[in-house]
């Protein structure tokens, strides 16, 4: 599991690490089964506190990403590659629900925004 | 469980006062304190270790009042202050002698394991240490007796940035099982943006906010813009600077309106402190 956690972003720490890590499983990186490190120890590791970490295990798991199993950790789920796609679709669209409302609250039409899109992704 | 929980503490004197400060620290975790000088850090501090009359209040640690059970919580308390005085002109082997007899808990091994981190040699007078030093010392005597809270008054202060980085990977070391639970005071805010897990605020003898750090945070913009857009603003800030560039200030997230077109960033604890602190200066 690699993780890069900047302190200079704008992003919360505990959405860095989500993301990361959910990044890695939907691209398959990290496997099914695999064990994550336990909370307090992630903490220390990486630097961060311990209810940051906490935070972004909570969202994975919520996710459907990891299943946690008392007494013995955190492990990735083992999933199908159609139910990842789903996984991974419902959060594309959470994330541009928050986008649309920012892209709403200027007043831009859904063709706007898309070819402002369309501008993004060649930049 | 709680480790530490404070109940409506007020206490008066000629010149400043705690107002009905209250918090709680759950069992496993690290809580910064911050405040400017002379905002009630030590006071509240001290309160909590029972060092002085309240006009009222309760201070619970581990379940216990410490009012009703200061002996017997003293063991499991570990506390330092930043600037406190030994009897300079003994050995730090002779002090540590006299101290360790107070604690039924006392761990050699640990004690001399901290000396060794620290690179302290007990065999130095106390006299010669530097500021570091004197507080390394005082964190290796309340590190070393089994405690299950440690109140660390400004243990970073006076320490250099190495020095400072090695103590907070002891702190998280500390807590790695969950038994340990830390409050400390500071102003150096940066310590704590890494590790704690709480902050708590106090400003002018109040408690502003009590929170997890980044819900802390969180609930605070740092807005940037002209000085026109300030007088759309002005009244929700809770304090601001202008310059010919225009203006900063601090606001409450729920006060923001992100369609007003004013640029706002998520502020660090050090901004959040100093744009209360100003505000002080607005109003008095």
């Amino acid at each position: 599991m690699n993780i890069a956690i900047s302190n200079a972003s704008e992003k919360p720490i505990y959405q860095q690490l989500f993301e990361q890590i959910s990044a890695q499983i939907l691209k398959g990186e990290l496997e099914g089964g695999y064990s994550l490190p336990p909370i307090r120890q992630a903490a220390k590791e990486l630097r961060v506190s311990i209810i940051t970490v906490k935070k972004a295990w909570e969202e994975l798991e919520r996710c459907g990403l990891i299943n946690t199993i008392t007494g013995k950790g955190c492990f990735v789920a083992e999933f199908l590659s159609e139910e990842m796609g789903r996984i991974r679709e419902e959060m594309v669209l959470k994330q541009m629900v928050n986008d649309v409302s920012y892209y709403k609250s200027f007043g831009l039409t859904i063709e706007e925004v898309i070819e402002l899109l369309k501008k993004a992704y060649t930049v | 469980m709680l480790a530490l929980d404070i109940r409506h503490l007020n206490k008066k004197y000629p010149t400043f006062e705690l107002r009905d400060v209250s918090f709680q620290l759950e069992k496993g975790y690290i809580m910064g304190f911050i405040g400017a000088n002379g905002a009630g850090k030590t006071t509240t501090i001290k309160s909590i270790l029972n060092m002085l009359h309240l006009d009222s209040g309760e201070v619970h640690i581990l379940g216990k009042n410490i009012a009703e059970h200061e002996i017997e919580l003293k063991q499991e308390i570990g506390y330092a202050f930043g600037d406190i005085d030994f009897y300079t002109r003994s050995k730090m082997k002779k002090l540590t002698d006299v101290i360790k007899k107070f604690y039924t808990n006392w761990d050699d091994e640990i004690y001399y394991n901290y000396l060794r981190r620290f690179k302290l040699d007990e065999n130095k007078k106390i006299v010669e240490l530097s500021t570091g030093m004197k507080v390394k010392y005082s964190l290796a005597l309340a590190l070393s007796h089994g405690a299950k809270l440690l109140i660390l008054d400004e243990p970073t202060s006076g320490l250099d940035p190495v020095a400072r980085d090695d103590l907070l990977d002891i702190f998280q070391d500390l807590v790695v099982d969950g038994e340990i639970s830390i409050l400390f005071s500071t102003h150096i805010t940066s310590d704590l943006e890494k590790c704690a897990d709480f902050i708590t605020f106090i400003e002018n003898g109040q408690i502003i906010h009590s929170s997890e750090k980044d819900d802390f945070i969180a609930s605070y913009r740092l807005l940037n813009g002209s000085e026109s857009q300030l007088n759309q603003v002005k009244e929700q800030l809770i304090s601001y600077k202008v310059n010919s560039f225009g203006f900063t200030g601090l606001v409450r997230s729920q006060d923001y309106d992100p369609s007003s077109g004013i640029s706002a960033t998520m502020p660090s604890l050090e901004e959040i402190m100093i744009y209360f602190a100003k505000k002080e200066d607005m109003y008095v």
